[in-house]
């Protein structure tokens, strides 16, 4: 498989196709990331534009260097590519491995000590 | 859909912070119509693979020589600013998918409670986990066409909630609406928080 001249999207983001390869061959059999947790909101942006194949890296990997050019969430990440959760954690971890993606882990509020948060969502929404 | 490169030099800003409200109810009953309703995108489905390791969780009764689940979400997204980003889970509907729900429910600041009064028992373990769980929830009952309407009182009454608990009618098809349900989460929310923190204070 060549991502060279091809698109990510047209890889993977063909619904009535399904997943062209089956999830743990993705991640070469592995159930866990080699680095993370990667919640379903963690943040997560490319620390580069471009990243030529190499070794250890997929198609999967450098599609998510491409998707992540905007920031997206792991959830978003998993459904834009149609891979599970769990496959795309594994990938992620390879790439913070590399430092090819900088990640930002979701805020709890119990951990925020004013109300800040709750008030501009609130507005937020209010705006909408 | 357009991912091609941005001028924004990649990782150049810091990135925003990212905030989660659960939509949960019963089968059927509008999950991801509203999470479409406001979403600033198409609600997008991601999935879990549950595999050995979530097997001794999850009831296989009956079938036993299935070794892998599927279990779907789907999700919207509510940009706030440039540092907020809200995103909306709809739940998946049933119980033997608790473990998603743990993940799902970790780091949520509140849920909303889907009920539909022609099938009001479907959202009593919904309102079991939240109410278990201390998670701010509020109960918005959609208005189906054709379902008797009840009165916000009696629909309190019938569903045993803790008068605090906020219950709404809603149209999950219409923005307005679920925008308002909203709402009236996250003000619950905060003022659930600020009572802890005086009962915290107090003690």
């Amino acid at each position: 498989m060549t991502v060279e001249g091809e698109s990510a999207d047209q890889l993977w983001v063909d619904d009535h196709a399904g997943p062209v390869v089956r999830p743990y061959a993705v991640t070469r059999g592995r159930a866990r990331p080699v680095t993370g947790t990667f919640d379903l909101i963690s943040l997560v942006t490319a620390t580069r534009a471009e990243v030529a194949p190499e070794v250890g890296l997929g198609p999967e990997h450098l599609a998510i260097v491409g998707l992540c050019q905007r920031i997206q969430s792991v959830a978003e990440i998993a459904a834009h590519l149609d891979l599970p959760v769990g496959t795309v954690r594994v990938l992620l971890g390879d790439l913070a491995a590399r430092s090819l993606v900088q990640v930002r882990e979701p805020q709890t509020t119990a951990g925020v000590p004013d109300n800040s948060i709750f008030e501009a969502v609130i507005n937020g929404l209010r705006a909408l | 859909m357009d991912y091609g490169h941005s001028d924004r030099p990649a990782g150049a800003a810091p990135l925003p912070t990212a905030i989660k409200i659960l939509v949960a109810g019963g089968f059927g009953v509008g999950k991801t119509t509203m999470v479409g309703a406001v979403s600033e995108t198409r609600p997008l489905r991601t999935e879990e693979v549950l595999t050995e390791s979530g097997v001794g969780i999850d009831d296989l009764s009956g079938v036993e020589d299935k070794t892998t689940t599927t279990v779907a979400m789907d999700f919207g997204r509510i940009t706030i600013s440039d540092d907020l980003v809200l995103y909306l889970f709809g739940t998946p509907g049933q119980d033997r998918f608790w473990f998603v729900w743990d993940e799902l429910a970790l780091g949520a600041i509140g849920a909303v409670v889907l009920a539909d009064t022609r099938r009001l028992s479907d959202c009593f373990p919904s309102i079991d986990y939240f109410e278990g769980r201390g998670t701010p929830f509020v109960v918005a009952v959609n208005c189906f066409p054709g379902a008797r309407q009840y009165r916000l009182d009696e629909v309190q009454v019938a569903l045993n909630l803790d008068p605090g608990v906020p219950v709404l009618l809603c149209d999950a098809r219409q923005r307005q609406s679920s925008k308002e349900v909203l709402v009236t989460l996250m003000e619950h929310a905060l003022k659930t928080r600020e009572a802890r923190r005086r009962a915290a204070v107090g003690d």
